[in-house]
């Protein structure tokens, strides 16, 4: 995983709350077994007037001109705005797969889906959770100014905008660790190998069924 | 110091605390299924990985698989997919319950029927309906796919500890309803994100009196109330469900279990962060009009006007809602006339829910203004159980069709899938926009309500059929 740096982007307005990871790659798209190329499906059914056909790589598209991430210059932004509850319903990370390879690299709201959220930062991409009114101030910004623009600091934890406004936000120091340095998650869990196999020999004298083989 | 069940739960998986929240837990099962795990195991193998565990998981395909016809899967895309489960599990050696199997069905209703899924168990899989074995007293949820390669990396994963929350459904529900209006009225009560960075546990003595069919059904939409996990106390109920089963612990092993197992329940003087209570005498049986969980009302109640809304975003969110669901305010719900009936998925497709379902239509014809009504059993144990029990000769001889067991049209993933501008009554989960098809309008309901709907053309009170 790449590590998370400082950057400056345009943020574009998705405004609605509970926007479910069905919306962001709707399930007609989960039947590849890769992790890429998922961005051009990213919000299908709002982004497209007509239907996709995976199976048709040459298709041409109908683009809905009314949707936020078709219009210029949100087709270029890193960052998304979204109200309450964004990423929330089923649990497939093809969500932020679509959305990293959209090549956004942030999302704030004031609340996510849990797993959405777990999920956002196995892949270097960053959820914010900002307060309610502090959302409600970015919308008013970025949608009387096209192309507002705000620098995402991971270090200091706060979000400034071009206005010079600064927000802070809270993370946990193991996840803002992991993303800064771009940590293997695996491999720091192997690090503890001999306590994970300590633990096995101690629960399987305590509840011996749970090691029981599940056979065929 | 007391204790909830989630905190014994949790509190018994630790391997180590880094102190900001986080811990490393140990995970006793992975369930998984062909849609979110063809990437873990890929990354696996790059990384030059093996299974920590091996034989502690258990595969099957669901999402992807034809409800009928399945030795010819048209689509070429789902075919991979469900080849590649195939061999990432010959290649591991994981068991896998493959499509001609009668042990196959939905991830989480062979879970417990197998006795994969225990009470005191930690349970993963990638999908987030795997709160639906918290049912058991298990700490079971869903993860992402980077999770399922660590899970299987590792048998560990970090996990943040939520907070507790206690919903108490008091007193007994009236004739007629369900476990299925019971979490309706739940997440109608609390909203989409009334769990988020909490575990639900469900109690009060509407819940105590659920079989363990009803209680995965509530734990099961724990998800859609914001909540990864959601867990009933084991009982005797609970107990008497699992005995016997494959892969149950057995003689002197069993009498220890059960020891361990009765303790798994919150400590009496246990503190829960929020602590919210229903009355179960008022729950009617529930209807969604929108196109999130938490847009749902009765049968005898219309839908809304945004009009009546304060909130600027919430206003919004019915008018989208309506917009996409072609229904205008103030529509009495029975009045919502629809197109199709699916009553499966892993909320309601156990035997308990086809007996209901069975119940209404027994006699009585599916509506010609119906295109299609199917019944998609949960398992192949179940639709054998139900044909043993003639519950198949009951729907098809009223106008159901009776399917092979999936996911099929709670998602749509295999052809089962609704037409732009169709409506349907669900017995499923989500009712979100393009859920079951493209411009597909979901209503939810119990499966008692959607085969009254199959009968009636329209929503009509169960209970006065």
């Amino acid at each position: 995983m790449e590590k998370f740096k400082t950057f400056t982007g345009i943020v574009a307005p998705l405004d609605r709350s509970n926007v479910d990871t069905d919306a962001i790659i709707p399930k007609q798209f989960l039947k590849s077994i890769k992790r890429s190329g998922f961005g051009p499906n990213l919000f299908d059914d709002w982004r497209y007037l007509d239907s996709a056909n995976p199976l048709n790589e040459k298709q041409t598209r109908k683009v809905n001109p009314d949707f936020v991430l078709n219009q210029s210059p949100y087709d270029k932004a890193e960052v998304l705005l979204a109200r309450e509850n964004f990423g929330c319903g089923s649990s497939r990370e093809h969500a932020v797969w679509a959305i990293t390879d959209f090549g956004l690299k942030v999302v704030l709201a004031p609340s996510f889906g849990d797993i959405f959220y777990s999920n956002s930062f196995k892949n270097g991409f960053l959820p914010v959770r900002l307060k309610a009114e502090e959302i409600d101030s970015l919308f008013n910004s970025v949608e009387s100014r096209k192309g507002f623009k705000v620098t995402v600091n991971l270090e200091e934890q706060y979000i400034e905008t071009e206005d010079k406004e600064k927000f802070s936000f809270n993370i946990d120091a193991g996840l803002k660790e992991r993303m800064l340095e771009g940590l293997d998650d695996i491999g720091l869990t192997l690090n503890h190998a001999a306590e994970i196999r300590e633990y096995e020999q101690r629960r399987k004298k305590i509840t011996p069924w749970l090691f029981k083989e599940v056979s065929a | 110091m007391a204790k909830t069940l989630y905190d014994k739960l949790w509190d018994d998986h630790v391997i180590h605390d880094y102190g900001d929240g986080t811990a490393l837990i140990y995970i006793d099962r992975q369930l998984l299924h062909e849609v979110t795990s063809p990437q873990a195991f890929e990354g696996l193998k790059l990384a030059g990985r093996k299974p920590w565990r091996l034989n502690t998981n258990l595969a099957v395909p669901d999402h992807n698989v034809p409800t009928v016809n399945r030795e010819v899967i048209e689509d070429p895309i789902s075919k991979l997919q469900l080849e590649t489960l195939d061999a990432n599990c010959k290649e591991t050696g994981i068991t896998k319950f493959d499509m001609f199997d009668e042990r196959q069905g939905i991830v989480h209703v062979i879970g417990p029927e197998q006795g994969a899924s225990l009470p005191g168990m930690t349970i993963v899989c990638g999908d987030s309906h795997t709160s639906t074995n918290g049912a058991l007293g298990a700490m079971a949820f869903g993860i992402g796919t980077s999770e399922v390669e660590h899970v299987l990396a590792t048998q560990c994963l970090v996990q943040k500890k939520a907070k507790n929350m206690l919903i108490k459904v008091n007193g007994r529900v009236g004739k007629g309803i369900t476990a299925k209006d019971i979490v309706l009225a739940i997440i109608g009560e609390i909203g989409t994100a009334g769990g988020t960075g909490y575990t639900i546990e469900f109690g009060g003595d509407a819940i105590s009196a659920l079989s363990m069919e009803g209680r995965m059904t509530v734990c099961n939409m724990a998800i859609e109330a914001g909540a990864r996990v959601g867990l009933i106390a084991v009982d005797q109920t609970t107990i008497d469900y699992v005995e016997g089963r494959p892969y149950s612990p057995k003689c002197e092993e069993w009498d220890l279990a059960i020891e361990l197992w009765r303790d798994l329940k919150s400590d009496k003087d246990a503190h829960f962060d929020k602590v919210i209570e229903l009355d179960a005498a008022n729950i009617e049986p529930q209807v969604t009009w929108g196109t999130s969980p938490e847009m749902v009302t009765s049968i005898s109640g219309v839908v809304p006007d945004p009009e009546h809304e304060k909130s600027d975003v919430k206003r919004e969110g019915i008018e989208n809602a309506l917009k996409y669901m072609a229904l205008k305010p103030a529509t009495a719900i029975s009045d919502i006339k629809i197109d199709k009936v699916f009553i499966g998925s892993c909320t309601n497709s156990r035997i308990e829910d086809l007996r209901e379902a069975a119940n209404v239509v027994k006699g009585k014809k599916v509506s010609s203004d119906i295109k299609l009504a199917m019944i998609v059993p949960g398992s192949g144990l179940v639709k054998h159980q139900a044909e043993e029990e003639g519950l198949d000769k009951i729907f098809l001889e009223s106008g159901f069709e009776w399917r092979e067991p999936g996911c099929s049209m709670c998602l749509g993933m295999n052809p089962d899938q609704l037409e732009p501008g169709e409506r349907c009554a669900s017995t499923s989960n989500r009712n979100f926009e393009g859920r079951q098809g493209q411009g597909g309008r979901t209503h939810l309901v119990s499966p008692g309500m959607a085969a009254a709907a199959a009968v009636a053309g329209h929503f009509v009170d169960v209970r006065k059929l």
